[in-house]
């Protein structure tokens, strides 16, 4: 971990904010792509059989 | 050489997708982890502004990011608009929330740094405020495409508000140059030597620009897949209902 002085607080917590936003914005996007693709195949299934 | 207009057709893009997202998802992965890691542990400190400076490596490509994926969307926009291609109109669906979540990266990481550089959050700066305005942009951009069922009415009219918007994404650009007032810097990279910052901090911070880049291209073909998917099975239970 450097040093980060007096500033620790300041870079710690625009690296924490922006990790998890970046995070969060990934997990929804695979887990809103999944459903989408889960449900398609479903109605697909349906009509197929 | 086929045509770029061939990845018009949804069937395409998503055999496309299927082939280039696992590699530019594993890239940006590496990139951004790469880039993050480098300027956070083995930077200096500026003498100036401290360890502060390290928040230069999340600031500078998120707001990069927010200004350049709005004018993604108003290319596909008028692509909509212009030729009438659904995937375009998706595609510019599908990058506003990421334009809206690297808007509101670049307001907190800026909120975060201005405080103990200019002793304050906040300041109705040229360059913050049309920054602010973006966002607004963005949050009406997403709901507009929400509050309309019809999606050919709703790409129609969120394509009109991507171009009057556009507007602000150019003042959040220029507006240090326009107004040559207000706490924000000029550009950080530049390719004035004189004006850019050295080269200890750019060249990592170049590898974080490629890697919200990647990151950006990533999302965007996940989310345009998405966004295809659900238009399909739509179409399908509409099809169902009809017997």
């Amino acid at each position: 971990m450097p040093d980060l002085g007096k500033y620790a607080d300041t870079v710690l917590s625009s690296y924490i904010v922006s990790i998890i936003l970046l995070v969060l914005l990934v997990l929804v996007s695979l887990l809103a792509a999944r459903k989408a693709r889960a449900e398609l195949e479903q109605v697909e299934e349906r009509r197929r059989g | 050489m086929g045509s770029i207009w061939e990845y018009a057709n949804p069937v395409k893009f998503i055999r496309t997708s299927e082939i280039v997202l696992p590699w530019v998802s594993i890239l940006a992965t590496v990139t951004l982890i790469a880039g993050l890691v480098w300027g956070f542990f083995f930077t200096p400190d500026d003498y100036r502004q401290g360890s502060t400076v390290k928040i230069i490596y999340l600031h500078v490509p998120s707001a990069l990011m927010a200004i350049n994926v709005w004018f993604m969307m108003l290319v596909t926009s008028l692509i909509w608009l212009i030729r009438r291609h659904h995937v375009s109109a998706l595609a510019a669906k599908a990058a506003a929330p990421v334009g809206i979540i690297m808007t509101v990266i670049a307001l907190v990481t800026g909120a975060i740094w201005g405080q103990p550089m200019w002793g304050t959050w906040w300041a109705w700066d040229p360059r913050l405020t049309s920054f602010l305005i973006l966002f607004l942009f963005y949050l009406g951009y997403i709901a507009l495409w929400e509050a309309i069922d019809n999606p050919d009415t709703a790409a129609d009219l969120t394509s009109v508000l991507c171009i009057v918007g556009s507007v602000f994404a150019m003042l959040s650009r220029y507006a240090v140059n326009f107004w040559n007032q207000g706490l924000h810097q000029g550009a950080s990279l530049s390719l004035d030597k004189e004006e850019n910052v050295a080269d200890v901090f750019s060249t990592p911070l170049y590898v974080c620009i490629a890697g919200f880049v990647l990151l950006f291209i990533a999302l965007v073909f996940l989310r345009t897949r998405t966004e295809i998917h659900r238009r399909r099975t739509k179409a399908l239970l509409a099809r169902e209902r009809l017997g």
